[in-house]
């Protein structure tokens, strides 16, 4: 023997146990006691209407989860998410009301949204303004200007042939599964398809782990600051197309306090708010066990004031539960 | 032969897919020096950790003053008298010297109230006794990396421990640092201490301890005398094989010149001059606090330039960030691993690819895994990288195998110029060959190589020509035929004959 000996690999390569991988997500166990107890409890609740339901009410603030996990990977947050969604349904219900085509209103509004996520991204990235501060402002002119565009009153679709194939949006039905609830599963297999199989996607969670080493190894960290902010605006964007087309109008104060409930998501789904560490499929999961924790607390006949408590305790416990593995 | 403070005995240690100790064992004597050496990954660190109750061992016993202990925390074990300096440095940025020091033991006043102009003055007294020209107000950010170690030794001082343990604490420091350090360390002696001593720099070894413990793979080897005992047995003990030339230099053809600096002034860096060839490692000697650093950033994009130019085969470089200076062929490796050299937090394979990622994937951005993971792999095969696999947390990997997973960072994304800038800190003597015989072959096939370094022998060792730079300007320069350590250090002084 003349080399070094490698240290003795006790399993070798760390086999994927499925059993334990499976007890270390705690929050898919909590989604699935959930379910379980809820289905006991009421009759209504594991039927294919109501389950099909509670998709389709989630996939608003899964979307949107969806860009916030994105920048609280970099270790930032969005606050401007509401904001986004509101001013984008604004602008995509007087598109809409000018019979704009549809392809023009749909593109229109979810670059409008990533544009306003991108002003974010500068104040963050160039003007190295701290991300709750820079994202807290666009939040607020956002609201404003929404404000502003509407006069404070809502935005109808109008009773047209583009306000009609707009609705289709939000309220139609692809292959008997709601439209929006195939939004929100694109909307997660391009997230997963980034973090996992692109540079940007790398490039992330360098950024959330160390940004100064990420800048040294050669990485415009600026560029993929801007971008995660982009793509949240942008989703907010989709988020408030969706939106819009359910209500065939546009409210100015919709979306307000969305941003909680995304980053309840994404911090339930074990990403770590500190950034660099998290999945994308744990936000879903965080999404779904807000999402049916609500429609539960509903048929249950709990009163909202209790809801709000119930749903802070899922959270603690969940975050919790995650600590532990730690 | 006096009787052990601490005995450890027989200690294991299981981490998911390694075994980091496997019946180690360690004596520590009181008013002596115990070397504990072993290569990276050997189990130095975890073995202190277990000492100190940060991990929990799976079986083994310690005896600390002739009765069984075990220590549930490292805040227990300081209580007892053990006090440890980490490898990895254990300070909050924002908080001053004194509060680093004092974190957590807070000297108060009556009623509660922080005493802080006692902990201010205990902290200046443990400062000056180190010979750290700093006030124990100031911030640990403004401190550079051998001074923050400094406080780190300075925080274990303050313990009045019957144990100090150090773990690689000179890796950092500068000559002088190294000294006073020393210093302290006979005091230390002199007063019946117990000292554990972790180094990868031999000399230091036999500078200052009595004892040596050695470990491989986890095992204990051996408990020697120093007196008894050379350099290469040491190390023959340590890789279980002689290791013969530490520093094998080979004759590359030298080629154009390939990197031209002209005048480069920046942030401290003033009207610096010279030219690198291919085939060629042009050493950079000095103190630290030299501008040796501040010129490589420079070079690198990372900072800019205010007078002078710089240019790679004839073209002129005007680098803004480092994204450039790699696109152009520089590739830089940072002498600061865990603060800005690699992402602790992310895999083996994901911090080593991270700067080729541009070449490893497609237009769109999507990443050629396959390529990737080939590359990688070869990589951990030609450094020889102890990891379970690649995806390992790089923060689990032992301090000198990640710092060869930065320089396959580094290497990876093929540059012409390679700038290393302390590239065998931490590294034990095995690996440090290791590297040097890669540096070698990547000289061998054209690259221009900068190398910075505050170990002597090794510039002195690799270099074909040495620079020496002084308060931001370059004080000397000397063909390796002609470099000695004296005139080196004449010239890092300032002082020039
Ligand atoms: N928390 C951890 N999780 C998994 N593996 C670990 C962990 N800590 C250490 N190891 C592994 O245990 C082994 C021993 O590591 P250790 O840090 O003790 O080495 P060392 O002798 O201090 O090396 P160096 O000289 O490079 O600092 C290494 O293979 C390392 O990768
Ligand atoms: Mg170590």
């Amino acid at each position: 023997m003349n080399t070094v000996k490698q240290p003795t690999a006790v399993s070798g390569k760390p086999k994927v146990n499925v059993a334990q991988w499976l007890f270390e997500q705690k929050a898919l166990i909590a989604l699935l006691v959930l379910i379980v107890i809820v289905s006991f409890l009421n009759d209504n609740f594991f039927t294919t209407h109501n389950l099909l339901n509670i998709l389709r009410q989630t996939s608003v603030n899964a979307v949107i989860a969806v860009g916030m996990t994105l920048v609280i990977l970099t270790a930032g947050i969005d606050l401007s998410v509401g904001s986004i969604l509101a001013l984008c349904g604004a602008l995509a219900a007087s598109m809409v009301a000018a019979e704009l085509p549809l392809v023009v209103t749909i593109c229109g509004t979810l670059l409008a949204g990533c544009a306003m996520g991108m002003f974010s991204g500068v104040l963050v990235a160039k003007g190295k303004v701290q991300p709750f501060i820079a994202t807290l402002v666009a939040m607020t002119a956002l609201r404003g200007l929404t404000m502003v565009y509407t006069d404070g009153r809502p935005i109808s679709t109008g009773f047209t042939d583009a306000g009609d194939a707009f609705a289709y949006l939000g309220t139609g039905y692809l292959f008997g599964i709601p439209f929006p609830v195939w939004l929100m599963v694109f909307a997660f297999a391009g997230a997963w398809y980034l973090l996992n199989h692109t540079r940007l996607g790398r490039y992330i969670y360098a950024v959330g782990g160390n940004e100064e080493a990420t800048r040294l190894s050669g990485i415009n960290v600026d560029r993929v600051k801007i971008a995660v902010y982009g793509i949240s605006g942008l989703m907010s964007g989709l988020a408030g197309l969706i939106v819009t087309s359910r209500l065939s109008s546009a409210q100015p104060t919709a979306g307000a306090a969305y941003e909680l409930d995304a980053i309840a998501a994404v911090v339930v789904g074990g990403t770590s708010l500190a950034g660099g560490r998290g999945w994308i499929i744990g936000t879903l999961i965080g999404a779904l066990i807000i999402g049916f924790l609500n429609n539960a607390l509903n048929l249950l006949d709990v009163s909202s004031y209790y809801q709000m408590i119930a749903k802070a305790a899922v959270i603690l416990l969940a975050v919790l539960a995650d600590r532990r593995s730690k | 032969m006096s009787q052990a403070i601490l005995q450890m005995q027989g200690v294991s240690k299981t981490f998911p897919g390694v075994k980091a100790l496997d019946q180690a064992t360690l004596n520590v004597y009181p008013g002596e020096v115990m070397a504990l050496l072993g290569e990276n990954g050997a189990g130095k660190s975890t073995l202190m950790k277990v000492l100190t109750g940060i991990y929990h061992a799976d079986s083994g016993s310690i005896h600390y003053f002739g009765s069984p202990m075990t220590f549930a925390g490292p805040r227990d074990s300081m209580e007892q008298g053990i006090s440890i300096i980490h490898q990895e440095l254990n300070l909050i940025e924002e908080l001053s010297i004194a509060e680093n020091i004092f974190l957590g033991r807070e000297l108060c006043a009556k009623g509660g109230r922080i005493d802080w102009p006692a902990m201010y003055r205990e902290a200046d007294k443990l400062l000056a006794h180190l010979k750290v020209g700093r006030s124990s107000r100031e911030q640990i950010k403004a401190l550079s990396l051998g001074e923050k170690q400094m406080v780190e030794i300075a925080k274990a001082l303050s313990f009045e421990a019957k144990v100090i343990i150090m773990d690689e604490p000179t890796d950092a420091l500068t000559l002088q640092e190294t000294e006073s350090l020393f210093k302290v360390i006979n005091e230390l002696r002199e007063q019946g201490r117990g000292i554990v001593y972790i180094s990868h720099r031999l000399s230091e070894i036999f500078q200052i301890c009595d004892k040596l413990t050695v470990l491989r793979d986890g095992e204990f080897i051996a408990e020697r005398e120093v007196a008894e005992m050379d350099e290469d047995a040491v190390i023959e003990l340590m890789v279980g094989r002689r290791l013969d030339e530490y520093y094998p230099t080979v004759e590359a053809s030298q080629g154009r010149v390939s990197l031209k600096v002209d005048k480069l002034s920046g942030p401290g860096v003033n009207k610096v001059s010279f030219e690198l060839h291919e085939g060629e490692i042009l050493g950079f000697s000095g103190l630290m606090g030299a501008g040796r650093s501040e010129l490589m950033r420079l070079l690198f994009g990372d900072t800019r330039k205010t007078a002078g130019s710089v240019s790679l085969y004839g073209e002129t470089l005007n680098l803004n960030h480092p994204s450039q200076g790699i696109a152009a062929g520089i590739s830089y490796i940072s002498e600061d691993r865990k603060g800005d050299g690699l992402v602790l937090g992310m895999s083996v394979k994901t911090n080593m690819s991270l700067s080729a990622l541009a070449a490893l994937s497609h237009v769109g951005g999507h990443i050629k895994r396959g390529e990737e993971a080939k590359q990688v792999a070869r990589f951990i095969d030609a450094f020889n990288i102890k990891t379970p696999s690649e995806e390992q947390i790089i923060g689990n990997l032992s301090g000198g195998n990640q710092q060869k997973v930065a320089i396959a960072k580094g290497l990876m994304t093929e540059p012409k110029v390679l700038i290393l800038d302390e590239p065998t800190r931490g590294v034990d003597v095995g690996a440090k060959k290791e590297i040097y015989e890669l540096i070698n072959q990547f000289k061998q096939r054209g690259m221009s190589i900068l190398l910075i370094s505050s170990d002597m022998p090794e510039v002195l060792g690799m270099s074909d020509r040495i620079l020496v730079m002084h308060e931001g300007q370059i004080s000397g320069e000397f063909d390796v035929a002609e470099a000695t350590q004296e005139g080196l250090l004449a010239a890092a002084v300032g002082r020039n004959e």
